[in-house]
């Protein structure tokens, strides 16, 4: 079980040299990731990097969600065989939700407030499912149930404001697993919320990753734990992927960028005084 | 006690001694009955879970929030009374010799600066409330001693990294010299290696000038690297005293600040499983 992953001889998700692209001021455009190519199966992938490394804004293309005035190509960019980028919206909007599920950083923000969250997780599955109400009030307290929520029938009555930030996560995993999924995109999922209750928010996914066999796209900033949880990271820099890695070797990853960043963390029971700090070279971003 | 502790008391600096501090508000208990005492010179940390009241700790002692029944008092020096330098007694807390000497940093630095200042006005404000002169040579001092330069004065916040921003908070809170710096997840909305760089630099400014720093992290490794001694919260009340040393060894007593300890390593299979 603990690397349950051999990459299956036809890839899920085929990713070949994707670009997203800004306006900015000078009338010119900013490319935010600049050429990332990976594969997936039913693994667990992490991608790290740094606040403005392009990491979120590969996971939001794959799904479809850059803003309007994005512009994304890619030489490949499949799910199952569809290409993501010429298919009809409405071939677009099945997928999404529905194949493709993407649970957001901050339940605070990214959960209606003005809807119960048993009314948010049976809208979403009858806009994938064709459900009689009554099921699909059942299914979304099994749902519930399957996160790990006590008493779910209680939290189904809730507003997001009345819980906490735990519980709101676990309630958007659950919104997100409704329609059965195969592929869970995870922009950083766990950073809003306290270091234990991380923990119990990641077992839940873990365990969901496990039973139904879903590929897992971990999106993170935070290196040491995306190593302990994924079983393959992409290290992102400005835009671009500079290595991939198997998490258990992360040790031996041999960009400088990769070993400065799990250099520069304080561990516990070490005494660096100063922390070393990372030289960030021009010519990585090359 | 900690004998990195005892070496870092500053004879001349001020520290800060919490009793029986209690905060509520309505009917719902945030603090109840923490004492703390921080020797001068001397740094602390405060670790805990969101809504354990360790932020509110902080905002106690430097006034943002009424304190419900308790004291807080500055000290001088490891010495622990009350009495200042040439036997004048220290400044009491609401007054504003108090707050001169105690300054806060906030956890975000995109919410914490005004958005419509440039940093020469934001790091000017303090100056002028305290009527201190010679305001344009400090502002300098002050961009230059957090590693920016004068470079940064004109510019607004926008304009600058979340590090950056940081760091200007970090400028505004040493512009009035204080003697005691109340720092409250000054790192936790920074990336990893802009982290390291301004913990570095809070680390260099405490040994410069001898500060007096209470520290409030949810990180345990960065409050280890930080402090000599911490205070582990849980639901407004303190479940554990110890100094870093004892729990780098992991000699803690109580179970919530082993289950801390274990979360810091990050996430194993077989520990997710067992919970279950």
């Amino acid at each position: 079980m603990n690397s349950p992953s051999s990459p299956s001889p036809e890839p899920m998700l085929v990713v070949e040299d994707l670009r997203v692209s800004f306006p900015n001021r000078d009338g010119g455009r900013t490319e935010a990731v600049r050429g990332v190519s990976f594969m997936l199966g039913r693994e667990r992938l992490g991608i790290v990097g740094e606040s403005g490394s392009g990491k979120s804004q590969t996971g939001r293309a794959i799904l479809g969600l850059t803003a309007p005035e994005g512009r994304v190509t890619a030489k490949r960019l499949e799910f199952n065989g569809v290409d993501l980028l010429h298919c009809t919206s409405r071939q677009r909007r099945e997928l999404r939700g529905g194949r493709i599920a993407m649970v957001l950083q901050d339940p605070k923000f990214s959960l209606n407030p003005v809807m119960t969250i048993g009314d948010q997780i049976v809208e979403t599955l009858r806009a994938h499912t064709r459900i009689a109400a009554r099921d699909a009030r059942a299914s979304a307290i099994a749902a519930l149930e399957s996160v790990q929520i006590d008493d779910p029938e209680r939290v189904c009555k809730l507003y997001p404001h009345e819980v906490s930030g735990g519980m709101g996560q676990r309630a958007m995993i659950a919104m997100m697993l409704i329609a059965n999924p195969d592929l869970l995109i995870a922009d950083e999922p766990t950073s809003a919320l306290d270091v234990t209750v991380q923990l119990q928010v990641l077992a839940v996914l873990d365990a969901l990753v496990v039973q139904r066999g879903m590929g897992l796209i971990f999106v993170s900033h935070d290196l040491r734990l995306v190593s302990t949880f994924c079983d393959r990271i992409l290290v992102m820099y400005a835009g671009q992927m500079v290595e991939q890695v198997e998490a258990g070797r992360l040790a031996d990853a041999t960009h400088p960028y990769t070993r400065g960043l799990m250099n520069c963390l304080p561990k516990l029971g070490e005494d660096r005084h100063p922390l070393p700090t990372l030289d960030r070279r021009p010519e990585w971003a090359l | 006690m900690n004998p990195r502790g005892v070496s870092t008391v500053n004879p001349r600096g001020a520290g800060i001694e919490a009793q029986h501090l209690r905060v509520s508000f309505g009917g719902f208990v945030a603090v109840a009955d923490t004492s703390l005492f921080v020797a001068a010179g001397e740094s602390f940390g405060i670790v805990g879970e969101s809504g354990s009241g360790k932020s509110t700790v902080l905002r106690a002692i430097c006034g943002l929030v009424p304190i419900g029944s308790g004291t807080v008092r500055l000290v001088r020096g490891a010495a622990g009374d009350g009495v200042g330098a040439n036997g004048v007694p220290m400044p009491l807390p609401g007054t504003k010799p108090f707050r001169r000497l105690v300054q806060m940093v906030f956890q975000d630095p995109y919410g914490s600066l005004h958005p419509r200042q440039t940093v020469d006005r934001i790091l000017a404000e303090p100056l002028a409330i305290h009527d201190v002169d010679d305001a344009e040579t400090r502002i300098e001092r002050a961009l230059d001693e957090v590693g920016l330069g004068t470079g940064f004065r004109f510019r607004y916040p926008h304009q600058l990294s979340g590090g950056q921003r940081q760091r200007i908070a970090v400028a505004r809170a040493l512009i009035l010299e204080p003697q005691i710096l109340l720092l409250d997840e000054p790192t936790s909305s920074l990336d990893a290696s802009v982290q390291a760089e301004v913990l570095n630099l809070l680390e260099e400014l405490r040994r410069r000038r001898g500060l007096t720093f209470i520290m409030v992290s949810h990180d345990l490794a960065v409050v280890t690297h930080m402090c000599e001694r911490l205070m582990v919260m849980q639901r407004g009340e303190t479940v554990e005293l110890i100094s870093s040393a004892d729990l780098a060894l992991s000699r803690v007593t109580h179970d919530y600040t082993r289950s801390l300890m274990e979360a810091s390593t990050g996430f194993r299979r077989a520990r997710a499983r067992e919970s279950r």
